[in-house]
């Protein structure tokens, strides 16, 4: 009795020793957020589009936390980003609720609430069944808004929103820099929560029920509880995401809801790599400059170049570029060994 | 016209209309549902080769003057072989991977099929030059139809009873069948599985070629079709159960007339009632009507 009682604290110890040393902070860690500052003094013309990648960055983190560590493959995120988006948007235009930061906890709370009752109901399901009635909830919303298309502005939206200066101080600028520093900032914290998620032992769990499910469900883990537990918090984040969207756009259109912006996202976290949060930032950042960059001199030439690296990712970069650098790095390490 | 007559009018035609948009719904996700049970592969990019089928027959018709017709079977013929390349070099390596690596895998093909397509052909719809005998309205005794639906419900009739019999009736049937149930009893009595699967992979793909064809004047032919309906085909898959001939015609019927009769009494609702369908059916049986649980 006794002696099983120091083990269990000895190897709760390690336990804890072990998560404590993962959620650690490396300097490395810093450089995204170096790069982000920079290109604030670098490139002062250009961060409207710099705000652009910055919330999908964040879309494709709560992306992050629900399929690269809970394994959850759904093909209807941006029913979240869309609620979200909404939310400000609607309240901006028929509630003349303009101040921003409130409409992010609004945001949150709506997209969060939608994605626990969707959760509570689809996450009981698996593979085809799944990705199918994920799809279907995005395009139901999609469909619900256009039949109200007289509070939702239908397919032609809602345009040319205006939102009152931040904190009631710093307003909307041509360039964008206010909003720019803002959705840094927003990213930060949530990264942040993200983080610490992540690196918990609620973490440790969801990445156990994505390696083995059946192993959690012996265990006697609450596996349906922790998936739904984690799907709210995803669709929360993506709803805030979607906020930054309309308020940095002053505008939200029924697309938002479209199965092109849950491809995309996807794409973008796959091309930076799942299940390491920083995969996020490499790839939106990634598919985003290069987006503008081909789309303009040919949207066909770059709808067949996504098609390709998607393709070539899957045959020979499975853990996305990040996966790829650590692929060559520990084989520059192994030759330098031997 | 009283109010009964035209209530009756009304039902007749979302019936028509149900049913023939049911056989074209069946004929293009046929063969995805009996791949898909099969290897359980996601096979996304089956909306693409449906595309790639219908623009064969475009050029068919329209730069060699072939008819519609032979075209259609041509266009079956050619993109069933195509397909063939493409499930030997691509599809086999990720049999064993996650949903994930085939959900992206074929996503990315369908991208670059929508993009080649773009390139080729422009992405403005395309049509076809139909036989006199598809164009006006036949008349069934009571009423006038349109000619092209009434042949599309009874090519689809055909096709029905054509692979009811190939599955029910024939020896590689009876083994798609066994191999369905359980993979890995149907390869210790011998059956060769991957063999199977590339005949039946060609098969779906080649009908969801004649899918496409059929299409063009149905629906309509731009390079999104391979995207746009494809959400339909997996649909149709995940209502009707993997592998099930049965479940995939009871679902395409309920669909299409679903559908229809949406588009007829709610014109703004749109796409809601098949979503809402779908949804519901797949709460109360996640596998599908004849799915295996």
């Amino acid at each position: 009795m006794a002696a099983s009682e120091t083990i269990g604290a000895a190897a709760r110890e390690r336990a804890t020793d072990y998560l404590a040393k993962r959620h650690r902070f490396r300097l490395a860690e810093a450089l995204p957020w170096l790069i982000a500052i920079a290109v604030f003094f670098i490139f002062p013309t250009r961060l409207t589009f710099g705000s652009q990648v910055l919330v999908m960055v964040m879309f494709a983190l709560s992306l992050d936390l629900i399929l690269g560590y809970a394994g959850i493959v759904t093909l209807g995120h941006a029913a979240f980003f869309g609620v979200g988006a909404y939310t400000v948007g609607l309240a901006a235009a028929r509630l003349d609720w303009t101040e921003p930061i409130s409409g992010l906890f609004a945001a949150a709370i709506a997209a969060g609430l939608v994605g626990f009752v969707t959760g509570w109901f689809l996450l009981r399901y698996r593979g085809l069944t799944l990705l199918m009635l994920t799809l279907a909830t995005a395009i139901l919303l999609q469909e619900t808004g256009n039949l109200r298309s007289d509070i939702s502005g239908g397919y032609d939206g809602l345009p040319g929103l205006t939102f009152k200066p931040l904190l009631g101080i710093f307003d909307y600028d041509l360039y964008g820099h206010t909003y720019y520093l803002y959705v840094l900032a927003v990213l930060a914290v949530v990264f942040y929560l993200i983080r610490r998620i992540v690196y918990s032992p609620f973490g440790q769990a969801l990445t156990g029920i994505r390696e083995n499910v059946r192993r959690m469900h012996a265990i006697g883990s609450p596996v349906h509880r922790r998936l739904v537990t984690v799907y709210t918090i995803a669709a929360a984040i993506a709803g805030v995401a979607g906020a930054l969207f309309t308020q940095t756009n002053a505008y939200v259109t029924l697309t938002v809801f479209d199965f092109d912006n849950s491809a995309k996202v996807m794409v973008m976290l796959i091309l930076g790599g799942t299940g390491r949060l920083y995969g996020a930032f490499v790839g939106a950042a990634v598919y985003m400059v290069l987006e503008d960059y081909f789309s303009k001199l040919s949207p066909t030439f770059w709808q067949f170049g996504i098609g390709l690296m998607l393709v070539l990712a899957v045959l020979f970069a499975p853990r996305g570029i990040l996966g790829l650098f650590e692929r060559v790095g520990s084989y520059l390490a192994e030759r330098k060994r031997s | 016209m009283g109010l009964v007559p035209q209530f009756a009018n009304i039902a007749v035609s979302i019936l028509f209309d149900g049913l023939a948009y049911a056989m074209f719904l069946f004929i293009t996700s046929v063969g995805l549902s009996v791949t898909m049970g099969l290897m359980g592969f996601v096979n996304l990019a089956h909306g693409a080769f449906a595309m790639a089928g219908g623009y064969v027959v475009v050029t068919l018709t329209r730069s060699y003057g072939i008819g519609f017709v032979p075209s259609l079977v041509i266009a079956a013929i050619v993109i069933g072989a195509v397909s063939v390349v493409f499930e030997r070099f691509l599809y086999r390596r990720l049999y064993k991977s996650t949903d994930l690596e085939q959900v992206l895998l074929t996503i990315g093909l369908a991208f670059m099929a929508i993009a080649t397509a773009t390139y080729i052909y422009g992405p403005i719809p395309k049509s076809v030059p139909l036989p006199d005998w598809l164009q006006g309205d036949v008349n069934l005794g009571f009423r006038y139809f349109p000619s092209y639906r009434a042949f599309l419900i009874v090519l689809g009739t055909v096709l029905i009873a054509v692979l009811w019999y190939a599955f029910e009736r024939t020896n590689i049937g009876a083994k798609i069948r066994a191999a369905v149930d359980n993979r890995r009893m149907a390869e210790s009595v011998g059956i060769n599985v991957d063999r199977l699967f590339t005949l039946t992979f060609a098969v779906g793909s080649g009908l969801a070629a004649l899918g496409g064809g059929l299409a063009i004047q149905l629906l309509g032919l731009s390079p999104s079709f391979a995207v746009l309906y494809l959400v339909l085909f997996l649909i149709v898959v995940a209502v009707g159960g993997l592998g099930s001939l049965k479940g995939t015609l009871l679902a395409a019927l309920v669909l299409g007339i679903f559908d229809t009769g949406g588009k007829y009494l709610l014109a703004d609702a749109g796409g809601f009632f098949v979503y809402a369908v779908t949804v519901v059916v797949l709460l109360i049986k996640p596998a599908g009507f004849y799915g295996r649980e």
